[in-house]
């Protein structure tokens, strides 16, 4: 115990300061995620579906939850059934043979139902492209609210991607 | 020639390391396969293609330390071969993805199942044929697959996926449990089957390495390596020693950012978060170096038919020795703090234990393997350059649970880093590509490299004009799932997460 407490505080703190959502991926970002937050009483849960990747993204998508980006200090939190999220994290390409259960993912998933497809693949089928195989991006299967390329993207890209989508959806209404 | 007992006349393959080649009938098949199997030896993977004339099954073996490919064309309305699964059980998920690729089947296999096909395209049909049309969409139709049923008192299923509770690839596992206690794992996969093999066939020798690097994301070095390799050897082409050298370096830090990874999660899965902070923030400064010094976390698309793509600089090379320092500090500490905490070593040792015994009659192999007792390392048994150089130690522990899994990962980082400091300091001086020339028509090609997870394994086969007529990527995930499925058999369902982070397979990388 000793030990781990004198790593912990050999450590300290690593957590950068979280971005601000990028212009590059629509709309504007004048309030930081606090603000965001709120109408999602201060927490935001994400399911997050591989359709189809290579697991790269997926690798990023994890690194979200390092101390250094410390993802879950925003309030954001990965959870474990789409019943409980308030968000798709979907990478892609979309396979055939799992087409079915990203519907059925989105069906089970309740309102706001945001949707962020990550990754080149996920916003164009990418290098695997459309095929017998593969029916390509996300949005040739659900609703995509923001699309973020990158093979992968980085943990950066991937969150600012995500203030992107709740900047988005509290514009609209 | 011929190669000791075995049968047939084989020709010798140039490449990086030397594999032998035979065409074969069905009867020498059978046999030679049977003679390794008596021999101890091992298979490494089996396909099939069909490049014009008739559909070949291929499968590749390792006999008395050679890499031995054998190929049997396979004519006819129902094109048939024998069966390999009774001798080598891993064989049995590689035969089923060749028929649905296909159509060829193994006769006399009592596992007919569907692997890869679920629904995707017409029962009939097989994607892998000439006359197959790649951009064809077929309606899905939801298949039904037999799994096997346990019963009796008590006995119920639990099935999972294929969206898993967590942040991890799609495939279905089903648990057959009695109590806490499971009694049988049946896993099926094919979820994210793209169709890579088919792409392959659109791209070019040179262009094939993008696609390649992106077969398992986790594996990207060491696959755009294998590829490297494969199409240089059809090319009869040798990189610079400096390519090769860097390639090793990227080889050894893809090892070390993914033990890093994995450490964390096993510790996090037994209960221990402070593991999963700790490593995970190892892990990001170990790939933020990556960026720096060469462009891309993962180090993808840096290795290129005919060398690499990005140089090492004299600055990123000063940054890379102190990082290796810095990281053996830390991960000594981190190991200490494992092995003496003893809530964390109560849920490691004697959980998903793989015997020797029963991992060699699998045919585990790679880091897991090596957890098992079994010295396989392609490292150290088939030295490309610089291993032939470098010469690494093979780490291997006995315990065969999710403690040696940890072990060996603990232990290969600092092997790794070792390798990483001393081809900084030998690093030899030159060019770092060469002119790619477009292999001849009908050239053969095999790579062979030990990823972190096992030996990445790939088959080329170059067209007329600098094109892809065949490549099969095998990862080592084909022959080691099934081996999970014996790691889990009387544990509780609750150390699944933990006993398969242990292993940490890939599903893109067999689903393909």
């Amino acid at each position: 115990m000793y030990r781990i407490l004198k790593q912990i505080a050999r450590t300290g703190l690593v957590t950068e300061t979280p971005p601000q959502a990028d212009e590059r991926y629509r709309l504007l970002s004048n309030r930081l995620q606090q603000a965001v937050l709120r109408s999602f009483a201060g927490a935001l849960t994400i399911r997050q579906v591989d359709a189809g990747s290579c697991n790269g993204c997926e690798l990023e998508i994890h690194a979200t939850n390092n101390p250094y980006y410390n993802l879950e200090g925003l309030g954001i939190r990965f959870v474990a059934s789409p019943r409980h999220a308030d968000m798709l994290l979907v990478t892609g390409p979309v396979s055939r043979n799992m087409e079915t259960a990203l519907r059925r993912t989105y069906d089970a998933t309740p309102e706001p139902r945001l949707v962020v497809a990550i990754g080149d693949c996920g916003c164009t089928g990418g290098i695997f492209g459309e095929s017998y195989a593969s029916c390509g991006r996300v949005s040739k299967v659900i609703p995509v609210d923001v699309a973020v390329p990158g093979c992968p993207p980085t943990p950066l890209q991937i969150i600012q991607g995500i203030l992107t989508a709740i900047d988005i959806r509290t514009a609209a209404g | 020639m011929k190669l000791g007992i075995l049968l047939p006349e084989f020709e010798p393959l140039p490449g990086a390391f030397t594999a032998w080649r035979a065409e074969v009938d069905a009867a020498t098949w059978r046999l030679t396969v049977h003679q390794v199997w008596e021999s101890g030896g091992r298979l490494l993977a089996l396909w099939g293609a069909d490049t014009g004339k008739t559909p070949c099954v291929h499968v590749a073996l390792v006999f008395a330390g050679r890499l031995l490919w054998l190929s049997l064309p396979v004519p006819g309305q129902e094109p048939e071969y024998p069966d390999l699964s009774d001798l080598f059980p891993a064989a049995n998920r590689m035969q089923r993805a060749a028929f649905d690729l296909l159509g060829i089947r193994a006769r006399g296999a009592e596992d007919k199942r569907r692997w890869l096909r679920h629904g995707a395209w017409p029962v009939n049909e097989f994607p892998l044929r000439r006359g197959f049309d790649a951009a064809r969409r077929a309606d899905p139709v939801a298949d039904e697959y037999a799994f096997v049923r346990v019963e009796g008192d008590g006995v119920h299923e639990i099935p999972v996926g294929p969206v898993h509770a967590g942040i991890i690839e799609p495939g279905h596992f089903r648990f057959s449990i009695v109590g806490e206690r499971v009694l049988r794992l049946e896993e099926r996969f094919g979820y994210v089957h793209k169709g890579i093999e088919k792409r392959f066939e659109a791209l070019g020798v040179h262009d094939g390495f993008k696609l390649a690097g992106r077969v398992s994301g986790d594996s990207t070095v060491a696959y755009a390596w294998a590829y490297a390799m494969a199409a240089e050897g059809a090319s009869g082409l040798t990189p610079p020693a400096r390519a090769l050298w860097l390639r090793a370096l990227w080889l050894e830090r893809e090892r070390i950012a993914n033990h890093l990874g994995d450490l964390g999660y096993i510790g996090n899965d037994a209960g221990l978060g402070f593991a999963l902070a700790q490593f995970s923030r190892l892990k990001e400064d170990w790939l933020r170096s990556n960026e720096r010094a060469f462009g891309h976390r993962y180090l993808m698309d840096r290795i290129v038919p005919g060398g690499v793509a990005v140089d090492l600089s004299t600055e990123a090379a000063a940054l890379m020795r102190e990082d290796i320092l810095r990281l053996r500090g830390e991960v000594t500490r981190l190991s200490a703090i494992f092995d003496e905490h003893p809530g964390l070593q109560d849920r490691l040792v004697g959980t998903g234990r793989v015997t020797r015994e029963l991992g060699e009659r699998l045919g585990m192999t790679g880091m897991a393997a090596r957890a098992s007792g079994m010295p396989l390392d392609v490292r150290v048994l088939f030295p490309c350059t610089p291993y032939d150089v470098l010469q690494p130690r093979m780490v291997v522990h006995e315990g065969g649970d999710v403690a040696a899994r940890a072990a060996v990962r603990f232990d290969e980082i600092f092997e790794s880093l070792g390798l990483c400091g001393r081809i900084i300091d030998e690093l030899p001086e030159g060019n770092t590509v060469t002119l790619f020339p477009a292999p001849p028509d009908g050239a053969f090609g095999l790579g062979w490299i030990e990823g972190w997870r096992g030996d990445v394994f790939i088959a080329l086969e170059a067209g007329a004009n600098g094109a892809l007529r065949r490549v099969h990527p095998h990862d080592p995930s084909w022959r080691n799932w099934p081996v999970l499925e014996h790691a889990i058999i009387g544990n509780i369902v609750p150390d699944f997460p933990l006993i398969n982070k242990s292993f940490n397979l890939s599903y893109s990388g067999q689903d393909l």
